[in-house]
């Protein structure tokens, strides 16, 4: 029964770890771009003009309330048509594809991004406000404030959360498979089709989901660490 | 237009699904989870080492996984078919509703370790000064603050189950993503389908967390 | 200007999510450029043996591969596959995401309405599978074959037995498939229908026997029938064709590419004509299941 998880032409193992690489582009591509997205729509938040603010509540209000998968299938079949419309309004009149990649990455993205603004709001709201109108008495200026009083505290608060909305950005890229991009899923897919041994890959992959998450969490938690470096605890 | 109207009712049944699925999963999860809680709190490892390792097991894999090696992986073996619990596992419905289960129960398990913790031990100490009952201790005392102190998070974690139950359309099941999936393959104008669906979604959604904004009140007023 | 890069951001991001069906249609429209493209993007799904399978290596192989790779040849064009999941072709097919799909795609009345067709390459009818076990194997039909454009009384006992005997009974069928269709139209109502994703799964959830039932098919059958675990398995009933389930299986494109209708027809009648179509069908099936 191992053989069918040996690297090469019988194997299924070379597949497998072609996919785990597969799903952590996806993850890694989806969360940077939920982190950017997940910084803008918290700014428009907090101190957005009304529309912006309107335009980011509902942003996350609707991709946080329906389910990760509907966004893909959306995506996948209408994201085409729409990001062609939107090329044409900068006047590229050719035509746009996107690949089940582009789909995956853009749809977890998404996601992933709702998830984060809200994560990146709350942790801007926790800063104290007093420290701020301090430093603006001071004089500092507005971006030193953000750089030396904002983003370092409000990243503390922050890490927590978005190591969470890591977890949960990993474990959607599951849902990409459905749209027969090759990664780790759909590889466990397609070999127990092909094997009729669905309980030994779907097993195999659970086991490399839980190495990659066990060993993300490790890795926040050291950042958590570093970030948390001479804050005082209270003694329990 | 016309497509939209004729496919209303088999969208109006994947949503009854959707509901039976959520409703289903999220008691018999609750349920699940006070065990977990307690047995994670628990002082003996025999009982706290399981609890461990069920959320441990459960949350850092991702549910399509666990949907899919208990649908597929089960059936694979003739053992598991022959028994009594073939019955239940021959049915993607009832499939659906265990790893939700299971899955809900770790997250809500964690949560509710949370909320008991929270409860200050003066309490727990002047109701056994009382002469308290074990049992009526937790129940009057422990689960009651417990489940206050919690009931953000909880929501927050039916909202994520609502959503959970998309994934049963991958095992077969008709509900409101499988009808939506499957009316737009058929229909090939795919976008309004899940527009549609997506609206249904956000309406459940939008119920539980009113559902629990007044639940929060109702609990403060008690306190 | 922090404002304004968050307007900026926000309007990509909001766009995105939100969605058009305008602008699906809008976007088909330049797609139907009039010539055969090169490379040409071939969907296939990768998950219905023999048609298009992959092997342990990850390529996508059978007869349908094989046969295109033939087209292209002859089309003077070079070929680039991409596996993808069988119920969203047809859209994906008229968003542009690829030219033609070749994925053992029957040309039905509905589908002609969505996408063109080539002329058909193969035909074979749908049969009924079950445990050799199952009592169906061993009722008596009467006729070998239903064919549904032109319906004997015969046809029509066959198809009322089958009606009687499957009520109740859990049926497995492939998503979006002309078996669906004529399991939801003619049985629906009678047999309690799961619907897959793909063939190897059915085949997968019938050895578990989770379903009693499946249809599909002859030739992704048999793919199923002669393996080792297909062996407690056999077809029973009459064949189904006709009417529904079209008029064999063909390559699909969106409709207007003429240029490339023409070209992908010339290929295949050259196929037909130079025995190559009969060659790969016997390889790949074990008998020609080719179409005049």
């Amino acid at each position: 029964m191992l053989d069918l998880l040996s690297y090469g032409a019988t194997g299924w193992g070379d597949e497998l770890l072609q996919g785990a690489g597969m799903t952590l582009l996806v993850a890694v591509l989806a969360y940077l771009i939920g982190l950017g997205a997940g910084c803008l729509t918290a700014a428009a938040k907090l101190s957005g003009p009304l529309p912006l603010r309107w335009l980011a509540a509902t942003y996350t209000t609707v991709v946080r309330g329906v389910p990760a998968l509907l966004v893909i299938w959306l995506l996948f079949y209408g994201g085409s048509g729409l990001v062609g419309w939107m090329a044409g309004l900068f006047g590229y009149g050719g035509r746009v594809e996107l690949s089940a990649f582009a789909v995956g990455v853009a749809s977890v993205g998404l996601v992933s991004g709702a998830y984060a603004a809200e994560v990146i709001r709350g942790a801007v709201q926790a800063v104290p406000k007093g420290q701020l109108e301090a430093a603006r008495a001071l004089g500092m200026h507005r971006l030193l404030i953000l750089r030396r009083i904002l983003a370092p505290q409000a990243l503390r608060y922050a890490l927590p959360g978005l190591g969470n909305v890591w977890q949960m950005t990993l474990k959607d890229t599951t849902l990409v498979s459905v749209v027969s991009l090759a990664e780790l899923m759909r590889q466990a897919y397609v070999a127990s089709g092909s094997t009729r041994q669905p309980f030994l890959f779907y097993l195999v992959a659970a086991l490399v989901y839980l190495v990659i998450t066990t060993l993300s969490e490790t890795g926040f938690r050291a950042l958590s660490r570093r970030a948390d470096r001479g804050v005082r605890r209270a003694t329990a | 237009m016309d497509m939209i109207l004729s496919s209303l009712p088999s969208l109006a049944s994947g949503a009854w699904l959707t509901v039976q699925l959520v409703a289903l999963s999220l008691a018999l999860g609750l349920l699940l989870s006070v065990g977990v809680a307690l047995a994670r709190l628990s002082g003996s490892v025999l009982l706290r080492a399981p609890a461990v390792a069920f959320i441990f097991l459960f949350r850092s894999t991702p549910l399509l996984v666990q949907i899919f090696l208990i649908f597929y992986g089960a059936g694979q073996f003739a053992a598991v078919r022959d028994s009594f619990l073939w019955p239940v596992l021959r049915e993607p419905y009832w499939c659906a509703i265990i790893a939700l289960t299971l899955n809900n129960a770790a997250y809500t398990g964690e949560i509710l370790r949370g909320g008991i913790q929270s409860v200050p031990f003066g309490q727990i100490e002047a109701a056994r000064a009382l002469g308290m009952h074990r049992l009526l201790l937790f129940r009057r005392i422990v689960l009651p603050q417990a489940f206050r102190q919690i009931l953000p998070a909880y929501g927050n974690e039916m909202i994520q189950m609502v959503q959970a139950t998309s994934l049963a359309s991958t095992i077969t099941l008709m509900e409101l993503t499988g009808a939506a999936r499957a009316i737009a393959s058929r229909s090939f104008q795919p976008v309004e389908m899940f527009v549609i669906a997506g609206l249904f979604y956000l309406a459940m959604n939008f119920a539980i967390a009113q559902a629990v904004r007044w639940g929060e009140k109702r609990l403060a007023h008690a306190g | 200007m922090k404002s304004w890069i968050a307007a900026l951001g926000l309007a990509c991001v909001t766009l995105l999510g939100g969605c058009g069906k305008e602008e699906a249609a809008k976007q088909a429209a330049p797609a139907a450029a009039d010539s055969v493209p090169n490379p040409l993007r071939v969907a296939t799904e990768g998950a219905y043996p023999p048609y298009n399978m992959v092997d342990a290596s990850g390529n996508l192989v059978g007869f349908e591969i094989d046969m295109m790779k033939d087209i292209c040849r002859r089309m003077k064009v070079e070929c680039q596959f991409v596996a993808t999941a069988w119920d969203g072709m047809i859209p994906a097919l008229q968003a542009g995401r690829f030219d033609v799909v070749v994925a053992g795609m029957s040309i039905t009345e509905e589908r002609l309405q969505a996408v063109d067709f080539s002329d058909g390459y193969t035909t074979t009818p749908a049969y009924l599978v079950s445990a050799n076990s199952n009592p169906l194997q061993k009722e008596d039909y009467g006729v070998p074959k239903v064919d549904l454009s032109n319906m004997s009384p015969e046809s029509q006992a066959a198809l009322d037995k089958l009606r009687g005997l499957l009520k109740g009974k859990v049926m497995g069928v492939q998503t979006a498939t002309i078996h669906a269709n004529f399991a939801e139209k003619y049985l629906g109502d009678v047999v309690d229908l799961r619907r897959y994703d793909t063939q190897e799964q059915l085949a997968l959830d019938m050895q578990s026997g989770r379903i009693e039932v499946g249809l599909a098919d002859a030739v992704t059958w048999n793919a199923f029938l002669q393996r080792p675990e297909g062996k407690d398995y056999s077809f029973f009933g009459p064949g189904f064709d006709g009417g529904l389930f079209g008029r064999g299986q063909g390559v699909a494109l969106v409709k207007g590419r003429t240029a490339l209708k023409t070209a992908l027809n010339s290929a295949i009648k050259e196929m037909k004509a130079d025995g190559t179509m009969k060659t790969m069908s016997v390889q790949w099936f074990g008998f020609d299941t080719s179409m005049p």
